[in-house]
């Protein structure tokens, strides 16, 4: 029996400090306790959680805290459905807030098969840094480079690079502006979900100095201002635009009656076009 | 030829092109252009602010005659390179790729002066009044970076300069334009050596010149007496010209990391801002012309020419009896650092000082691998910077990381591309990761 007394010391030492100090974490954590409200946790969780950033906060939780303090409207998370607004809304018994979904849209036609001239580039693959590059590969000076830059900045996967053109998905695209702030021509802009037409270029340069470069330029033509009601497009030098400002944005119709001469004037499902007329090539191909 | 010797001495790191290309056009004189029946001159051709227009379309100039003033004090005013009339105002493709505001100035084929400046007697000038008329005429930085001249020349009174030194490097490949400029005009150099000197109140005024152009370099040593100005030989290794390397070669002192030139006590001006500044004050000459290697292996008489501002690089490849091949790049500057173009549409403007075609065999498409830890961007980097580790961090977006190992001193030389076996692109790393550290710091 005696040589198993050093064993029973050892445990009963053991379980003495264990009992002291419990007690103390136990004490401690009644005296410092920290109030959190328990609104907070909730709004996290019914947020969708990409911590994307898009709302301007380090993250869900943080935006969270902010809906709760009343900072913020809840529908000021770009990525929240109309649904999980409104039960933020109806658990903190708050205003829903007036919500216009926006999408991001790339301001660019020229894929490979538009572009006229195409320099050799043996660089990084990165919009930034083969835009220090004489401006990069591309003819023109204010295309879509390609690199994916935004695509790799997107936290949801909306961007695809389709043949050496960016392409936003409106679908998977929840509007939280990353890609905008990534692009290093500004190509990228918010536009409510509702547009349905956009002038798919970006260059303020004289139309002939597109068209030298690239076959879907806006040439500025102003058949699209005139086919379409007053106010829906802006015309700024040299290049049209829709006014998404207008309180009724130009239909799909547009298309149809503008009768574009260079083909920037598009519906906004443009890249399901670029996809079928992709399976059609294959299709001959094959 | 002299029997005076000189020592010759070097920089730590660089590299050496094999092949330097400059036989090509070396022992070819400077050649006057013709004049010819348009000029586009594009509106900045300096670092910093932008110059403000003067002229509209429709308007009658004179050569020489300012068509654009200075826009700030770290800005230059513009002049016309030929008299005659504004055809218009446009968008031309610029050196960087972005499309720039040019004046189209159609020539009337008089060539006739404007109003020039009064000459001045530079002995019994004072410095102040020197650096206004450097700045009057227009005069920035010849050897390609185009920064204002007479900033360079204004340090602050803190700031005690001891040593003036005249680039006569021209460690570029291919580029033989300052050679022979030292050559041919060489007491036009050791002039505006002494008058720069002279606006500074130096009294230790050098010329650093590559031990490559021997014939230069006596050219100098025979005269340089006469205005007070030493020759150094300097070893022929790339980049021996750049700034804070010529300084320590020649000087033996170095420029702290993030300061400039004048924190060592020195100012560096090329050789090619030395003559255009005797013009200036001697003549009352604006900066209207600048002399311009045409070469590489596709240019059928590779040789130098005396262009002005505005000459469409086309019609200068025109002029050197155009092009034998196709050729598979278009560079303003030299190999190393110039820019690579899109098309000849491009125009000479004050610090092109060559047009350089490579052949297509020449440009050879690399794919670039994983780096391989050999360390030869170490021991060629001029600023003993870690070119590999620090492509590395930029890869992976760490700019803070970056900022630490001070790619903020990169000097774009391009050594370590050059040199390295796995070919990567390291200065356009380098590049993006100055840019956005410029942005955030900016923010």
């Amino acid at each position: 029996m005696e040589e198993y007394g050093i064993y029973i010391a050892a445990f009963a030492a053991m379980a003495i400090i264990g009992a002291v100090l419990g007690c103390i974490i136990g004490i401690a954590v009644k005296i410092f306790k920290v109030e959190v409200d328990p609104r907070i946790e909730l709004v996290t969780e019914l947020l969708p959680g990409a911590n994307c950033g898009g709302c301007g906060k380090a993250g869900c939780a943080d935006f969270a805290k902010s809906v709760v303090d009343g900072e913020n409207a809840p529908n000021k998370c770009p990525v929240a459905s109309q649904e999980q607004v409104a039960a933020i809304a109806q658990a903190l018994g708050v205003e829903l807030g007036e919500s216009m979904k926006k999408v991001a849209v790339v301001f660019c036609g020229g894929d490979k098969n538009q572009e006229k001239v195409q320099t050799l580039y043996n660089g990084v693959s990165d919009c930034i840094s083969a835009s220090l590059i004489a401006g990069g590969p591309k003819g023109c000076a204010y295309g879509c480079l390609g690199m994916s830059s935004c695509a790799r900045a997107c936290p949801f996967g909306a961007i695809e690079i389709i043949n050496g053109l960016a392409v936003v998905h409106p679908n998977l695209c929840v509007g939280c502006g990353k890609c905008v702030d990534t692009c290093p021509r500004d190509l990228i802009k918010l536009v409510p979900v509702d547009a349905k037409v956009h002038i798919y270029c970006s260059s303020p340069e004289k139309g002939a100095v597109k068209m030298k470069v690239c076959s879907v330029p806006c040439i500025a033509c102003r058949k699209c201002v005139k086919a379409a009601e007053e106010g829906q497009f802006d015309v700024k030098g040299f290049l049209v635009g829709v006014n998404y400002d207008a309180e009724k944005l130009p239909e799909a119709d547009i298309v149809e009656k503008a009768k574009c001469p260079t083909g920037c004037l598009l519906t906004a499902d443009k890249h399901v076009k670029i996809e079928e007329s992709e399976k059609k090539d294959k299709g001959e191909a094959a | 030829m002299t029997t005076k010797t000189y020592k010759t001495v070097t920089f730590k790191g660089g590299v050496h092109p094999a092949r330097d290309g400059k036989d090509l056009s070396r022992s070819a004189a400077i050649q006057e252009a013709p004049l010819l029946d348009e000029y586009q001159v594009i509106v900045q051709q300096n670092i910093g602010a932008p110059p403000k227009l003067l002229v509209k379309k429709g308007d009658e100039v004179k050569k020489g005659q300012m068509i654009a003033e200075a826009g700030g004090f770290v800005s230059v005013p513009l002049h016309s390179p030929t008299s005659g009339k504004v055809k218009n105002i446009d968008r031309i493709p610029g050196p960087m790729g972005v499309p720039t505001d040019a004046v189209i100035i159609t020539a009337d084929g008089k060539d006739e002066w404007g109003e020039l400046m009064p000459p001045l007697d530079w002995k019994n000038t004072d410095g102040a009044t020197l650096k206004k008329r450097i700045c009057d005429a227009g005069i920035v930085g010849m050897g390609g970076a185009a920064f204002p001249a007479h900033v360079k020349l204004s340090p602050p009174p803190d700031k005690k300069i001891d040593y003036l030194i005249l680039n006569g490097a021209e460690c570029e490949p291919y580029l033989t334009a300052d050679h022979r400029l030292m050559l041919e005009e060489t007491e036009k150099v050791l002039e505006g050596a002494a008058i720069l000197g002279h606006a500074l109140g130096v009294k230790n005024v050098f010329i650093g010149i590559e031990t490559n152009k021997e014939d230069a370099i006596h050219a100098l040593l025979d005269k340089c007496d006469a205005y007070g100005v030493g020759v150094v030989g300097l070893k022929v290794q790339y980049p021996q010209g750049a700034e804070k390397q010529l300084i320590y070669a020649v000087t033996g002192r170095k420029v702290p990391a993030g300061k400039l030139p004048m924190d060592a006590g020195c100012v560096v001006q090329n050789v090619g801002t030395a003559a255009a500044v005797t013009d200036a004050v001697k003549e009352g000459k604006p900066l209207i012309e600048r002399i311009t290697t045409v070469t590489g292996e596709p240019i059928k008489n590779p040789s130098n020419w005396r262009f002005r501002l505005g000459t469409p690089v086309s019609r200068a490849i025109e002029l050197a009896g155009g092009i034998t091949q196709e050729p598979g790049k278009i560079i303003l500057g030299g190999p190393m650092m110039g820019f690579a173009q899109k098309s000849m549409d491009v125009t000479v403007m004050k610090n092109t000082s060559g047009i350089l075609l490579l052949e297509k065999s020449d440009v050879i498409q690399y794919q670039s691998t994983a780096c391989i830890r050999c360390g030869r961007c170490l021991s060629a980097c001029p600023m003993n910077l870690l070119p590999g580790s620090l492509s590395a961090a930029i890869e992976s977006e760490k700019f803070d990381l970056a900022a630490k190992m001070n790619v903020m001193d990169c000097i774009e030389c391009g050594s370590c591309a050059y040199i390295c076996p796995a070919h990567r692109p390291l200065v356009q790393h380098f590049r993006r990761a100055k840019a956005e550290i410029r942005n955030r710091s900016k923010k």
